[in-house]
């Protein structure tokens, strides 16, 4: 298989490899999502199937790669992007990217298709599916992405749209508000990562995480080793909802269900993971890394599992048994043994498998009974039999019971655990703790609805169109596929997943039946735990009702501190700053312009030497006086009059100014324009109201002070920019071509005219909007229309 | 004289901001024509002043004499004059406009966008 190792060769001369594909899939998939509106409009209801059909020939495409990356092998694609600042968009094709890949395209499509069915009818699901499979896009650019820069790029669509769709019924308070706070949380850790990539990128002197990766112990030992661990676990952390960050996410379920059921459980969240684990050759193994990804990712997994089993909203219990799944895929790669790697890619498997399917079924009853509260359910069985089985199946592998593909994941995460070198018997307590509750939530989201005596639901309920069957269902055979034949089936890309985390080609043997382990021990002790946790669930919300206190102080509370200050702040600084006194923004403007300009000068030129040039005429000097009397009886003058005058005056003589320093054209234009200004305001005058005084004493000598601080600062700068000489004026130019080339004998015409003819087209075009302004405000009246 | 010039810019960006910040609507306007001079008079003295010499070709020359005022600070300024101009006609009318609605020329009054 081949290579474009050189990330400046052009998409034409790859086009004969197999390697472009890469590309072609995110731009499929961009063009898919920007057409799915007008799809939309002429399909309608087939929609959903007919769009599913992109991501599922991705997945058949992908699915083909599986043996070549099994065998180590690469798939490397490359398209200029910016290249005058080294910004490529490279691609590569390595074990973990194709697995993401399958994961994002095979429960793509089958999320595209049950949305169809989700939410039809629905007046905007043309927007919908643009904003699903805009994400699906830059979700696939994300794990594809080799370049840093590229990379960020990709992570921060991800986070726009997940902000739409988490908002799309935009309508409700609640989800524009949890729409924000996910947006605001992951782009937080957004920048974070954009700093530590590109300090990455400084240390590293490489803007490829292949290449970067291939440097071994360089980064681990470079001097900026630690702020890039800290910027890039904050990235992955607010990502994947990490302790303290673990709060966004199970609000993030005002999103509608196959939102939830995507995004927020199988993709995007995944993606601080998948930062991790691509980072983890590179970054990973060093003390800080294995304290930081265990402990966090320890505390997460069993916090989030316990507070599943406080809710009883099913998508509130799946969000938080997500949050509980993601820390426990963190905790493993922070482990960082190949054991753990082998577990941490496993458990993504199996967890995106049932758990995508639960987030359905969940959308399902949902959909089918209009109730969400799990302790309403009871009983659907009767009525949602194929529903009910397919919940049934995803339960039992989120629970981790054989022959699922959830307790081979399980297990490996166990025994990873047992054999952690670092802090093993709490990894394993937690883990444990963690697998007991997770027993009991599936119970009570997944099988409890089902079972038992039928409880009156607000719809009647039955089995959905087969569209949203057929998503969930799918899942629901890979769980026991993968679970009878693991080895078989989920080996090579397992393998090939953890030979990427681990930066060097590994073999794994997945097996169902281990012996009788000591994971086999603790796992079992977990389900009996469970299940009594399960009918004690009681006592344990009881508990938890206890340390609600615990709650006034916790992080989302930080959040909601941080939200309000920041609005008070900024309504502080519109008052201070947005007074509505035009004379208060003058006054800012003219003071912070000064400060600046002044804290500039002296800082880094000192005070500038000021050089005479040429030494001023008797009459040169009595103009200058003109223009300064002039502008002082503007300002002194109690009469409209008397200051219209005096403005004049300052006017013509400026133009006399331009007169002695040779330009004639200037003056002329000068001394029309002054007549026309001073015939206008003496037409107008009539109209206008007498001079009035209004400052007292103080406000005009403060007024005063700040316009001799501005006056002042021109003064300085004007005395600078005459010491400044450009080495070759663009001016030479003009001067020797207007004759010869634009056959004018007056250079300030042809520059007008010709060289410079836009900028005299935009003056024309400023006094045609000038004419139309004055001509409507004189029309326009306003008051007699309301009259009539 | 560039020292000169320079004084006479500061004063008169002095004098046009000390009107600006006037309570009373006209002398804003009146304070708005005193910067128009003013910044057609930095650009002009920025681009560097020569006494006399316009910048012209001679009949039949191809150019002209070896030391002219540089043309394009003129063009500048040619085209900002212009501008200042249709700023301040535009601003006259808008304030006999606004005199004529609100029937008060004090700015501190003008606060909301409802009068």
């Amino acid at each position: 298989m081949c290579a474009a190792n050189s990330p400046g060769i052009p998409l034409s001369d790859l086009a004969m490899d197999g390697a472009v594909g890469l590309i072609f899939s995110v731009f499929l998939l961009v063009a898919l999502s920007a057409l799915a509106p007008t799809v939309q409009r002429f399909v309608r209801g087939w929609t959903g199937l007919l769009l599913a059909l992109g991501p599922a020939s991705l997945f058949a495409w992908f699915a083909t790669q599986i043996p070549a990356v099994a065998r180590g092998e690469t798939l490397e694609a490359a398209l200029r992007w910016a290249p005058s600042i080294d910004i490529a968009l490279t691609m590569r094709l390595d074990g973990l990217a194709l697995l993401f890949a399958l994961l994002i395209c095979g429960i793509g499509a089958l999320i595209v298709a049950y949305a169809g069915a989700y939410l039809h009818g629905h007046h905007q699901i043309g927007r919908f599916y643009c904003f699903l499979i805009l994400f699906m896009a830059s979700m696939l650019g994300l794990v594809l992405a080799d370049n840093l820069i590229a990379i960020f790029v990709f992570w921060e669509l991800t986070s726009i749209s997940s902000y739409l769709l988490i908002g799309f019924d935009h309508r409700r308070t609640a989800a524009r508000k949890a729409a924000l706070q996910a947006l605001l949380v992951t782009g937080a850790g957004g920048l974070a990562l954009l700093a530590g990539l590109v300090l990455m990128g400084i240390a590293s002197g490489s803007w490829e995480l292949s290449e970067i990766l291939a440097s071994g112990d360089v980064l681990r030992e470079h001097a900026l080793y630690t702020p890039i661990l800290i910027l890039v676990l904050a990235g992955a952390f607010t990502k994947s909802a990490q302790f303290p960050f673990h709060f966004w996410l199970p609000n993030a379920m005002e999103a509608p269900t196959p939102v939830s059921a995507y995004l927020h459980s199988s993709t995007m969240v995944k993606a601080g993971v998948y930062i991790l684990a691509r980072m983890h050759p590179t970054l990973g193994g060093t003390d800080s890394w294995i304290w930081a990804l265990s402990i966090f990712g320890a505390v997460t997994m069993v916090l989030g599992a316990w507070l599943a089993l406080q809710n009883n909203q099913l998508k509130r219990v799946l969000a938080y048994s997500t949050v509980s799944s993601l820390g426990a895929m963190v905790m493993l790669l922070g482990i960082g043994t190949p054991l753990a790697a082998k577990a941490a890619i496993a458990f993504i498997l199996a967890h995106a498998l049932y758990k995508g399917a639960l987030f359905m079924v969940a959308g399902t009853i949902d959909h089918e009974t209009g109730e969400k509260n799990t302790e309403k359910l009871g009983g659907l069985v009767r009525l949602m039999p194929a529903t009910a089985a397919v919940s049934i199946i995803a339960a039992v592998s989120m629970a981790g019971l054989p022959p699922l593909f959830g307790f081979v994941g399980k297990e490996v995460l166990l025994e990873a655990t047992l054999e952690s070198p670092t802090f093993s018997t709490w990894l394993v307590a937690a883990s444990v703790a963690m697998a007991a509750l997770t027993v009991a939530a599936a119970i009570l989201v997944a099988v409890k609805p089902f079972i038992g005596a039928h409880l009156e639901t607000p719809k009647k309920a039955h089995d959905p169109p087969l569209a949203m069957q057929a998503g969930p269902a799918i899942l629901a055979l890979f769980t026991i596929a993968l679970g009878l034949a693991p080895q078989f089936l989920a080996g090579p890309i397992v393998g090939a997943g953890a030979s990427s985390v681990l930066g060097e080609q590994t073999e794994v043997k997945l097996a169902l039946w281990h012996g009788l382990t000591p994971a086999l021990g603790f796992s079992a002790l977990a389900v009996l735990l469970g299940v009594g946790l399960y009918f004690g669930r009681a006592g344990v919300r009881g508990v938890g009702a206890a340390l609600g206190p615990i709650d006034a102080v916790g992080p989302a509370r930080g959040y909601d501190a941080a939200m309000a200050s920041l609005n008070l702040i900024a309504s502080a600084q519109t008052r201070i700053l947005q007074s509505g006194y035009l004379r208060n923004y003058l006054i800012i403007l003219i003071i912070s312009t000064a400060g600046l300009v002044g804290f500039t000068l002296f800082a880094r030129h000192g005070v500038p030497e000021i050089r005479v040039q040429t030494i001023p005429n008797f009459y040169e000097v009595g103009l200058a006086i003109l223009v300064v009397v002039g502008a002082l009886i503007v300002v002194v003058s109690r009469s409209r009059l008397g200051a219209i005058a005096a403005l004049g005056l300052v006017g013509y003589s400026v133009g006399l100014i331009y007169v002695l320093y040779g330009a004639p054209d200037l003056a002329m234009t000068q001394f029309a324009i002054e007549t026309l200004t001073v015939i206008l305001f003496v037409l107008v005058f009539y109209h206008l109201p007498a001079f009035a005084t209004y400052s007292g004493k103080r406000e005009r000598l403060r007024d005063m002070l700040v316009a001799l601080i501005g006056g002042a600062m021109m003064t300085v700068l004007v005395l600078l920019a005459v010491e400044i000489q450009v080495d070759e004026p663009v001016s030479d130019y003009f001067i020797r071509n207007s004759a010869p080339k634009a056959y004018g004998h007056n250079i300030v015409n042809v520059i007008l005219v010709d060289f410079r003819v836009l900028d005299t087209l935009g003056e024309i075009l400023v006094l045609a909007v000038a004419a139309i302004g004055v001509h409507t405000l004189l029309r326009l009246r306003p008051d007699r229309r309301a009259r009539r | 004289m560039e020292v000169l010039l320079a004084i006479v810019i500061g004063i008169l960006f002095a004098c046009g901001l000390y009107m600006m910040m006037r309570r009373s609507i006209v002398k804003l306007v009146i304070g708005l024509a005193l910067l128009g001079h003013a910044a057609n008079l930095v650009i002009f003295v920025a681009g560097g002043l020569r006494r006399g010499a316009p910048p012209l070709v001679p009949t039949g020359a191809d150019a002209p004499p070896e030391l002219v005022a540089d043309p394009l600070p003129q063009a500048l300024v040619l085209t900002a004059i212009v501008i200042s101009f249709g700023v301040v006609a535009f601003t006259l009318v808008l304030v006999k406009r606004t005199w004529q609605a609100v029937g008060n020329d004090d700015i501190d009054l003008m606060r909301a966008t409802d009068t």
